[in-house]
C-alpha cells in the first residue's frame, strides 16, 4: 500500500507548484493509472514515491514505512522502476541488465541466474537473446527487457512512467495485453502514468485523473469514472465518446436482457407469425426451459403447420454474461438478427438488443 | 625568486634590449612576420583544393590522414628535417628553413578543417540550393563557403598559434625571431634572458588566441553559433 | 654528373650509423617512453580530478577549460623557458611542461564522455538504487569510456611530439638525435640522425596509438555489435 498525504512539490527557483496538495492512496496488490494533460505532474508525483524527485512537503509511505526516513537506494532497490525511454545499459548484456538490481542486493550468483532465465520466460523473450547487447534488440523487445528489469527482485511495488509510449500501436497494445496479465499472475501494487486515457482504461484497476498543478480531479475505478465523471474538466478530458469507452467495462449482467422471441418446437406457427409481428422482426427463436434450439425467417415457415419441421440455423456468437457490453455490441452489429444471443454456461439468459446497449451508453 | 624576477623587470626596462638587431621590436616583428608568411601561404596553398574536394566530397582520407600525420609529426622534427632539405636546395640558412618548416607545419589544419566544414554542410542545404538553380560555383560560394567560414576561421586561428609557437624554435636554424632570446639564453645560460623571451613568445600565442578568439565570436552569424571544434589542433 | 648524384644520393642517409648506434638509440627509446607514460599518466590524474569537479560545480568549466587552455597556447619552448630558471634542466620541468599539454585535451574529453552517457540510463540507474559513487564506476565511466580513450590517444600523440623539445633542456628521447643533427647539418651523419629521430618518434606515436585503439575496443566490447534496431 502507498500512501500520499499532503504532498507537494514546488521546484526550485519556481513560483507555482508542480504538485500542490496531493492526497491518496494506493491500495496493496492494485494497479493505479495517474493520467492527466501534459505537465500536470504525473511524472514528478511517481518519482516523489521512489524519491527521485525528494517532496517539499507531505508524506509518503510505501508499506507502512515513512520514505523520507529511508535510505534513497536501499528504498529504490525494493521498488521496480520502468521509464518511456526504458534506460537499459548500452555496456551490459540482456542478462545482465535484467540482473542489475539482485546484483546491487548481493544475491547468490545461482539465485541471480535461476531468476533471470525465470524472467526471461515470464516476459516472453528467448533465451538466446540473453548474450545479446541492448542495440541488438527491437523496441518492443528492449520494452519487455525494462519490465523484466524492473521485476527482477520481485519488488512487491513497480512505477512505471509512460513505459509503453515509443514503442509503436501494434507493439503498444500487445505490451499492454501482457502486462495485464502478468498482471493477474503477479498481484503487484503497479503506479503506471500515462497521458493516454485508453491506457488508463484498460490497465487501472483505478485511474486518478490529475489537472496541473498535481490536482486530483477524480479517483475511481475506470467504469465509474466513465459512467459519473466528477466534473466538467474530467468528462471533458474523457472526451464525448466516454460512454462507448465505457462498454469495455460493463458485463452484460449489468443490464436487462431481453426473453427474445422464443417459442417451443410444439408452438403452431401462427403463434410464430403473431410473435414475429409484436417484435417487428422477420425471425424467431425455438426453444425453452433454459436452452434455446435455433432460429428460423418468415420463409422458413411458409408450407408449415408447426414449427416441428422447420430447419433451423444455428446461433453464430454465444456470449457469456461476463462479457463486456463491448462485445455484445460488436456481436450485435455483426449479426443478422441484430441481437445476440447470451449463456451462463449452457442455460440461455436472453438477448441483448442495440436498444439496451445504447440505453447504456447515454446513461 | 623575488630576486630573480626583479632581474626580469630590469631586463624588460634595459634600453639596450629595445635596440638593434637584438631588440625586443626587431625579433617581435621577425617573429610576426614570418608567422603571417607562413600563415597566409599555407592557407592560399591548402583552402582552394579543400574546398574543392569538399564540395565534391572525395578525399576524406586524405583530411584524416593529414590530422594525424600533423600530431604524429613532431614540429620540432619539421624544423630539423627543413635544414638539411633547404641546404640541398641551395637556399641556405635562416629565413628559407624556417618558412618551409611553418609553412608545411600550417597545411594540415587549413586542409582539414576546410575539408571537414566544407562536405559537412548539410546535404538538404545544398540540394535547396541545387533546387532553386544555383550553379556549382554559386553553391560553393553561397552555401558552403559561408556555412564553413567559422570552422575555417578556426583553422587560422589553429594554425597561427601553432606556428607563432614553432617559429620560436626557428633560432636553432639560424633564423631570428623571438626563440633567439631563449636558444640563446639556453646557450648562455642566462635564465632571466630565457625567462623574459618566454614572456614574450607566450604573450604572442596567447593574444593570437584570444584575438583569433574574439574574432571568430564577431564573425560568426548568429544563426550558426554553436561551438566549433578545432578539428586539427596541433600543440607545438 | 651521374656519378656526383650517385654520392650525394648515398650520402644522404648513412645507414650505418644506426647499427652503431643501436644502444644509444634504445636508451633514448627507454627515455622517450617513460617521459611520455609519466607525463601522460601524471596528466590523466590530475584532468581526472578537474572533470569531477567540473561535474560536480558546472560553474567551474569555464575558468578550468579557460586556464588548461592558456597553458596548450603557451609554446613550449616558452614554458621550458619559465621553468628552466625555477626546476632547472630535470625531468621535473620536462613532465611539467609535457602535463600542462595534456590537460584541455583530457578535461574536454572526459567531461564531453561523462556528459554523453544518455540521461535516460542515468534516471534508470538511480531508480533502482545505485548509489552515487557505484553508478559513477558501473555505468558512467565505462560509457564515457570510447571518449576518453579517444582524448588518450590525442594527448599520448601530442605528448610523443613534444618529448623531442625537450632535448632543448638535455633529456629528448629520439629529439636528442634530431637536436645533435641539426648541430651536424652540413653533414650527412647530420642529416642521418634528425631523419632517423623523426622516423622513431613518429613510430613510437603510432604504435602508442594503434594500442590504445585496441585496448578500447577490447573494453568496450557493446561498441562494436551494432544489429538493425
Ligand atoms: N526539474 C524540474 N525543474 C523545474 N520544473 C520542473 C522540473 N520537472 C518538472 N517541472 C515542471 O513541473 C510540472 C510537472 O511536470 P511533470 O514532469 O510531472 O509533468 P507530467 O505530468 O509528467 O507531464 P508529461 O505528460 O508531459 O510527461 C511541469 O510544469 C514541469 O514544467
Ligand atoms: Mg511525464
Amino acid at each position: 500500500m502507498i500512501e500520499l498525504e499532503h504532498v507537494s512539490k514546488t521546484f526550485p527557483g519556481q513560483d507555482v507548484a508542480a504538485v500542490g496538495d496531493l492526497t491518496f492512496t494506493i491500495p496493496e496488490g492494485e494497479s493505479v493509472v495517474l493520467v492527466g494533460p501534459s505537465g500536470c505532474g504525473k511524472t514528478t508525483t511517481l518519482k516523489m514515491i521512489n524519491r527521485l524527485i525528494e517532496p517539499t512537503g507531505g508524506t509518503i509511505t510505501v508499506a507502512g514505512r515513512d520514505v523520507a526516513q529511508m535510505e534513497a537506494h536501499e528504498l529504490r532497490r525494493g521498488i521496480g522502476y520502468v521509464i518511456q525511454q526504458i534506460g537499459l545499459f548500452p555496456h551490459r548484456t540482456i542478462r545482465d541488465n535484467i540482473a542489475t538490481v539482485p546484483k546491487l542486493l548481493g544475491w547468490e550468483k545461482k539465485r541471480i541466474q535461476a531468476r533471470v532465465l525465470e524472467l526471461t520466460d515470464l516476459v516472453d523473450l528467448s533465451e538466446d537473446m540473453l548474450t545479446r547487447y541492448p542495440s541488438e534488440l527491437s523496441g518492443g523487445q528492449r520494452q519487455r527487457v525494462g519490465v523484466a528489469r524492473a521485476l527482477a527482485a520481485d519488488p512487491p511495488v513497480l512505477l512505471m512512467d509512460e513505459p509503453f509510449g515509443a514503442v509503436d500501436p501494434i507493439v503498444r497494445t500487445r505490451l499492454q495485453d501482457e502486462l495485464v496479465s502478468l498482471q493477474a499472475r503477479l498481484n503487484k501494487t503497479i503506479v503506471l502514468v500515462t497521458h493516454d486515457i485508453d491506457e488508463a482504461i484498460k490497465l487501472g484497476d483505478r485511474v486518478a485523473l490529475l489537472n496541473i498543478g498535481g490536482v486530483l480531479e477524480q479517483y475511481a475505478p475506470p467504469e465509474e469514472l466513465l459512467r459519473d465523471p466528477a466534473n466538467a474538466f474530467v468528462a471533458d478530458f474523457l472526451g464525448t465518446d466516454r460512454g462507448i469507452k465505457r462498454l469495455s467495462l460493463v458485463p452484460i449482467s449489468q443490464i436487462n436482457l431481453d426473453p427474445g422471441p422464443v417459442l417451443p418446437r410444439s408452438a403452431p406457427v401462427a403463434e410464430a407469425r403473431e410473435m414475429m409481428r409484436r417484435y417487428q422482426i422477420d425471425w424467431a427463436v425455438v426453444g425453452g426451459d433454459g436452452r434455446i434450439e435455433g432460429w428460423f425467417t418468415e420463409n422458413d415457415i411458409a408450407g408449415h403447420d408447426t414449427l416441428d419441421r422447420v430447419h433451423l440455423l444455428p446461433f453464430q456468437t454465444k456470449l457469456a454474461a461476463t462479457d463486456s457490453l463491448q462485445q455484445a455490441l460488436d456481436a450485435v452489429i455483426s449479426s443478422h438478427t441484430a441481437v445476440a444471443a447470451v449463456f451462463d454456461g449452457e442455460r440461455y439468459l436472453g438477448m441483448v438488443t442495440s436498444e439496451e446497449i445504447s440505453r447504456e451508453i447515454i446513461e | 625568486m623575488i630576486e630573480f624576477l626583479g632581474e626580469v623587470v630590469a631586463w624588460f626596462t634595459d634600453p639596450a634590449n629595445w635596440t638593434g638587431v637584438n631588440g625586443i621590436p626587431n625579433r617581435m616583428w621577425e617573429h610576426i612576420q614570418m608567422s603571417v608568411l607562413a600563415t597566409t601561404a599555407a592557407a592560399a596553398l591548402a583552402i582552394p583544393p579543400a574546398v574543392y574536394l569538399g564540395h565534391r566530397r572525395k578525399g576524406g582520407v586524405i583530411a584524416v590522414a593529414g590530422v594525424n600525420m600533423a600530431r604524429a609529426i613532431p614540429s620540432f622534427a619539421i624544423v630539423a628535417i627543413s635544414l638539411p632539405f633547404s641546404i640541398r636546395l641551395g637556399l641556405g640558412l635562416g629565413f628559407w628553413p624556417t618558412f618551409i618548416a611553418l609553412f608545411f607545419l600550417a597545411v594540415p589544419p587549413f586542409f582539414t578543417n576546410t575539408y571537414t566544414a566544407v562536405a559537412g554542410v548539410d546535404d538538404a542545404l545544398v540540394e535547396s540550393g541545387r533546387g532553386m538553380g544555383m550553379t556549382q560555383p554559386q553553391v560553393v560560394r553561397r552555401i558552403e563557403i559561408p556555412v564553413a567560414s567559422p570552422v575555417i576561421l578556426a583553422a587560422a586561428r589553429v594554425a597561427s598559434v601553432q606556428v607563432i609557437a614553432t617559429a620560436t624554435l626557428a633560432a636553432l636554424v639560424a633564423w631570428g625571431g623571438l626563440g633567439r632570446y631563449i636558444i640563446d639564453g639556453f646557450a648562455t645560460q642566462d635564465s632571466v634572458q630565457v625567462f623574459a623571451g618566454g614572456l614574450l613568445v607566450a604573450g604572442l600565442a596567447v593574444v593570437a588566441e584570444l584575438g583569433f578568439s574574439a574574432i571568430e565570436r564577431w564573425w560568426l552569424p548568429r544563426g550558426l553559433r554553436e561551438p566549433s571544434e578545432d578539428i586539427a589542433r596541433v600543440a607545438a | 654528373m651521374i656519378g656526383l648524384a650517385q654520392t650525394q644520393a648515398q650520402g644522404v642517409f648513412r645507414w650505418d650509423w644506426i647499427g652503431r648506434n643501436i644502444d644509444a638509440i634504445w636508451d633514448r627509446t627507454v627515455e622517450h617512453v617513460v617521459l611520455t607514460v609519466v607525463a601522460v599518466s601524471v596528466g590523466l590524474v590530475i584532468s581526472t580530478v578537474l572533470s569531477l569537479i567540473i561535474v560536480r560545480y558546472r560553474k567551474t568549466y569555464t575558468p578550468i577549460t579557460w586556464t588548461t587552455g592558456i597553458l596548450y597556447t603557451i609554446p613550449s619552448l616558452a614554458a621550458l623557458a619559465f621553468l628552466v630558471p625555477i626546476t632547472g634542466l630535470s625531468h621535473l620541468t620536462a613532465e611539467i611542461v609535457l602535463v600542462s599539454y595534456t590537460l584541455l585535451i583530457l578535461i574536454r574529453n572526459i567531461v564531453a564522455g561523462i556528459d554523453g552517457v544518455p540521461q535516460d540510463v542515468l534516471e534508470a540507474a538511480r531508480g533502482m538504487g545505485y548509489t552515487r559513487r557505484r553508478r559513477f564506476i558501473e555505468i558512467e565511466l565505462p560509457l564515457a569510456l570510447p571518449v576518453i580513450v579517444a582524448g588518450i590517444r590525442i594527448a599520448a600523440v601530442t605528448v610523443i611530439g613534444l618529448v623531442t623539445v625537450t632535448s632543448l633542456i638535455g633529456l629528448g628521447g629520439y629529439g636528442f638525435f634530431i637536436l645533435r643533427g641539426l648541430s651536424l647539418f652540413y653533414s650527412p651523419i647530420g642529416t642521418t640522425q634528425i631523419l632517423v629521430g623523426t622516423a622513431l618518434s613518429v613510430l613510437l606515436a603510432v604504435v602508442v596509438d594503434v594500442s590504445l585503439a585496441l585496448t578500447e575496443r577490447a573494453l568496450t566490447p557493446w561498441a562494436r555489435r551494432k544489429a538493425p534496431a
